[in-house]
């Protein structure tokens, strides 16, 4: 057997000072000869374990061993079958806990950059080949219709699937843009608009209808999609409820939730206003409450809108982030400071109900919490202020309670989550499955798409059995 | 009645153009019963609003006093609408171009005062009418609904742009109302929070304008 190649092949990013003042992509992907080094480095193991961590089970060797081979239409094939959405899984997914810790070079910490090589064929195939031309084996109509509500990760993914099988599908999204949190949460600089644009071109592509402007639950509901004609429901509509802190002051101008403010940002342009119409506050000193992969987003926003001072304020230590390590060390690059085991009491404002400053308290850690990590503790009279003229709290969400709310037989947890199956997504409503973080909670997109992926399935065989 | 921007371009439409983008309703409806006597108040366009929530009351057999206010008679439209939908109809102009002189609170406070039970006003229009709404209506403990207008985004719920407080809790204007408890609102964070992108919307407005001029 061949030495084993150790040296994962890095992918070139922008430069941390310039890109700290721009949006467009951080991370600059590999050439075709980066791609191909770290290709040849994949020891084709029979027992293939990273297929086992990635949720929509892609044929990672498959396609990893075609991209080594220069045969570029064929890796497209070979992981299109599986990931109707693989230029935002190659940028967007936490490789590091999924295909690629399963990766058995990842006992040598030198696993394949299965991601970096996902987004080089997705790339390529947008570059040389056209979405539109992709491959597709046109599916026998089946007749049945299914309503797919939400335009997100999990509802691009169950309408791909089903559209695949023949199923006629239409998708309601309740913005005006289809995409979801691919649009409005994860900022430019990390997943350029155009390729989630294209991305769902392609689900478009393959028959499936959007209809925007539509708020399921609100200006339609679940028995109105069931009695028109759709034999099937899939809800997919995220968790999209911000979370507070319920303190004193919260309630001030110049504190933003990460859901506002990324949507200001994101979906509204704000960082072109006036070009575009809507604004953004830009403060000079910003305050982000958190430590999720959406606080760093928000917290890299704010900088490239001209912050001077941009804090993360987590109440625990490093190590307990839930925010991807790549994402943290971006952030650090880029200048963001980091205050933690530190959390506010409350926040102060001026006399124009501006906000000043907030008051923390330094935190110790304590015994592990029922999320394993140490329960964060605070120091009696270790208050003090950090000034600030803006705050974006990024707490997480939980899920809205627009549908649940409104659709009888949808059982939900005292969370506010849907009660589903945990592997098919089945509610316990008839003909409606859900998936993604409406049934788990906030999550991430790849573990919406395996859900969503499962659901489609089950979906498909009911539909053929009635 | 256009004021920024995008009242401007939408008072330019003409019959049968289109807007790209239009979600509804959304929110939660008003609640209506058979209260007994309602009094409907209408400041400047929730003249719109007020109609047809006047009518629904009237279905159900309520006894409707509305009071319309503007501040000059070219800015007063939907008369007969509401006097249609009502079993007294009273006009205000700040300037007293027509109707009575002076603002909705003054006939408000005098049907209070006259003895006649008041069960609920509904209180619709300008932030500032439907505070002095409130505070007209609070010392006689009439109940009184308002529908704030708070800076929103997305209209679902998902952002909490629009977050107000009543009654000491944060609510969500989008989702959880638009209407509330007049005598419970936290008026003064209402207004504060209005007025957040007030440069941003002059600088767009001039911008508009700037465009505007030039074309042909």
């Amino acid at each position: 057997m061949a030495k084993l190649d150790l040296n994962r092949v890095s992918m070139p990013r922008q430069d941390p000072k310039l890109r700290a003042r721009n949006f467009n992509e951080v991370a600059l992907g590999y050439s075709s000869e980066q791609a191909q080094a770290e290709a040849s480095r994949c020891i084709q193991c029979p027992k293939h374990p990273c297929i086992d961590g990635c949720p929509v089970e892609i044929d990672i060797p498959g396609f990893i061993k075609a991209v080594g081979d220069g045969d570029m239409p064929e890796a497209v094939r070979i992981l299109k079958d599986k990931n109707s959405l693989p230029g935002i899984c190659g940028r967007v997914c936490p490789q590091e806990t999924q295909c690629e810790e399963t990766c058995v070079l990842a006992k040598k910490e030198a696993p394949i950059a299965i991601g970096r090589l996902e987004r080089y064929v997705a790339d390529w195939e947008r570059a040389n080949m056209g979405l539109i031309n992709s491959p597709v084996i046109q599916p026998t109509p089946t007749g049945k219709r299914v309503a797919v509500v939400g335009s997100g990760p999990a509802g691009l993914t169950a309408a791909a699937d089903l559209a695949k099988l023949g199923h006629s599908v239409t998708i309601f999204e309740a913005l005006h843009v289809a995409g979801g949190v691919l649009m409005y949460g994860i900022p430019e600089f990390r997943l350029p608009k155009d390729i989630v644009q294209a991305e769902i071109d392609y689900v478009a592509s393959l028959g499936v209808e959007i209809e925007l402007d539509t708020v399921v639950g609100k200006t339609i509901s679940v028995d109105d999609l069931l009695n028109s004609g759709y034999q099937a429901v899939f809800l997919g509509p995220g968790a999209g409820a911000p979370m507070f802190l319920n303190i004193p002051g919260e309630n001030l101008n110049g504190i933003y939730s990460a859901n506002e403010f990324l949507t200001r940002v994101n979906l509204m342009k704000a960082y072109k206003f006036p070009e575009y119409d809507t604004p953004v506050k830009i403060g000079h000193r910003v305050g982000v409450i958190g430590g999720g992969n959406v606080a760093m987003d928000a917290a890299r926003c704010a900088l490239r809108l001209g912050a001077e001072e941009v804090y993360i304020i987590y109440r625990r230590s490093e190590v307990e982030m839930p925010a991807r390590r790549e994402e943290v060390e971006n952030a650090k690059d880029e200048g963001i400071q980091f205050k933690l085991l530190t959390t506010p009491k409350r926040f102060i404002g001026n006399d124009q109900n501006w906000v000043v400053g907030v008051e923390c308290y330094k935190m110790e850690l304590g015994e592990p919490d029922a999320s394993g990590r140490r329960r964060p503790i605070a120091i009696p009279g270790s208050e003090f202020i950090i000034k600030v003229d803006m705050v974006v709290v990024a707490l997480g969400t939980r899920p809205n309670p627009i549908i649940p709310s409104t659709t009888e037989g949808l059982e939900t947890t005292k969370w506010g989550t849907i009660v589903a199956d945990e592997v098919i997504g089945k509610t316990t409503k008839p003909a409606v499955w859900a998936g993604g973080d409406i049934v788990t909670g906030a999550a991430t997109v790849i573990s919406a798409m395996g859900a969503a992926k499962h659901a489609a399935a089950d979906i498909d065989k009911y539909l053929r059995a009635t | 009645m256009e004021a920024g921007t995008t009242t401007h371009r939408l008072a330019l439409l003409e019959a049968g153009d289109s807007i790209a983008d239009v979600i509804g309703p959304l929110g939660l409806p008003t609640h209506i019963e058979n209260f007994g006597t309602v009094v409907c108040v209408a400041g400047g366009f929730a003249v719109a609003t007020i109609v047809p929530i006047a009518e629904a009351l009237k279905m159900k057999g309520n006894k409707v006093i509305s009071i319309m206010g503007a501040r000059s008679k070219n800015l007063l439209f939907w008369e007969d609408e509401l006097g249609s939908v009502s079993d007294q109809l009273i006009v205000t102009t700040d300037d007293g171009s027509y109707g009575r002189k002076g603002v909705v609170t003054e006939p408000l406070k005098e049907l209070l005062e006259s003895g006649e039970k008041i069960d609920r006003v509904i209180a619709i229009g300008p932030s500032i009418m439907m505070k002095f709404c409130a505070k007209t209506t609070e010392p006689f403990g009439v109940k009184t609904i308002v529908s704030l207008n708070p800076i929103m985004v997305d209209g679902t719920g998902m952002c909490g742009c629009c977050r107000v407080s009543v009654g000491g809790a944060t609510k969500f204007t989008c989702v959880d109302g638009p209407d509330f408890d007049g005598h419970k609102v936290d008026w003064d964070l209402l207004f504060a929070r209005q007025r957040i992108y007030l440069d941003e919307e002059k600088l767009s407005f001039e911008r508009w304008q700037r465009q505007s001029d030039i074309r042909p």
